[in-house]
């Protein structure tokens, strides 16, 4: 999993069966340090209330289609988590 | 798995039932040198790993979600020990 932040909203009237209803979000993936890291991604979110400029916990690959409810749906990123607070410790 | 070294925590109250009442982690990978690859990942704690420990990441969902008892759960990352040395090598 990795730190992102929501920088928009997709919106997809014609969508493939299983992902009617999911919120899908544009997500930038950050490093721990806050840093863009990559290319955005749409990830579908999985606690159904990120919105733009949260920071977030992505999850990638095939456990992504998990956070949304069953039947596991064409999904490849993931919102697992709305983050509050990093607490970064120092060395 | 993959080597890493305990940067922090992340807070996160409204979340995948799966962490809740969990430890997640910021943990940045480390080489076979114990050198930060430039690469972090959050991770679930289940072995109690603290600040700046370096660590045995399990980064596969089908091994996390057993670790963590949750067929269902979407989860990939998984701290599954500390790493008290590495030797390379003779």
């Amino acid at each position: 999993m990795e730190l992102g932040r929501v920088t928009g909203t997709v919106v997809a009237t014609t969508i493939y069966e299983g992902l009617e209803g999911a919120r899908l979000l544009i997500v930038q993936p950050l490093d721990r340090t806050l840093k863009p890291r990559g290319r955005p991604v749409v990830a579908a979110d999985g606690v159904a209330m990120a919105a733009p400029g949260d920071l977030v916990a992505v999850v990638a690959s095939r456990e992504a289609s998990l956070a949304l409810p069953p039947p596991p749906g064409p999904v490849d990123h993931a919102i697992v988590g709305i983050v509050d607070a990093v607490e970064e410790w120092s060395r | 798995m993959k080597i890493g070294r305990v940067a922090g925590t992340i807070v996160s109250t409204i979340c995948v039932p799966v962490f809740e009442n969990r430890k997640l982690l910021l943990v940045d990978l480390l080489d076979t040198d114990g050198k930060a690859t430039g690469t972090d990942l959050i991770a679930v704690d289940v072995v109690g790993a603290g600040a700046g420990e370096t660590v045995l990441v399990l980064d596969e969902g089908n091994g996390a979600r057993q670790v963590l008892e949750a067929p269902d759960a979407p989860v990939r990352a998984v701290v599954v020990g500390v790493i008290d040395e590495l030797m390379i090598g003779e």
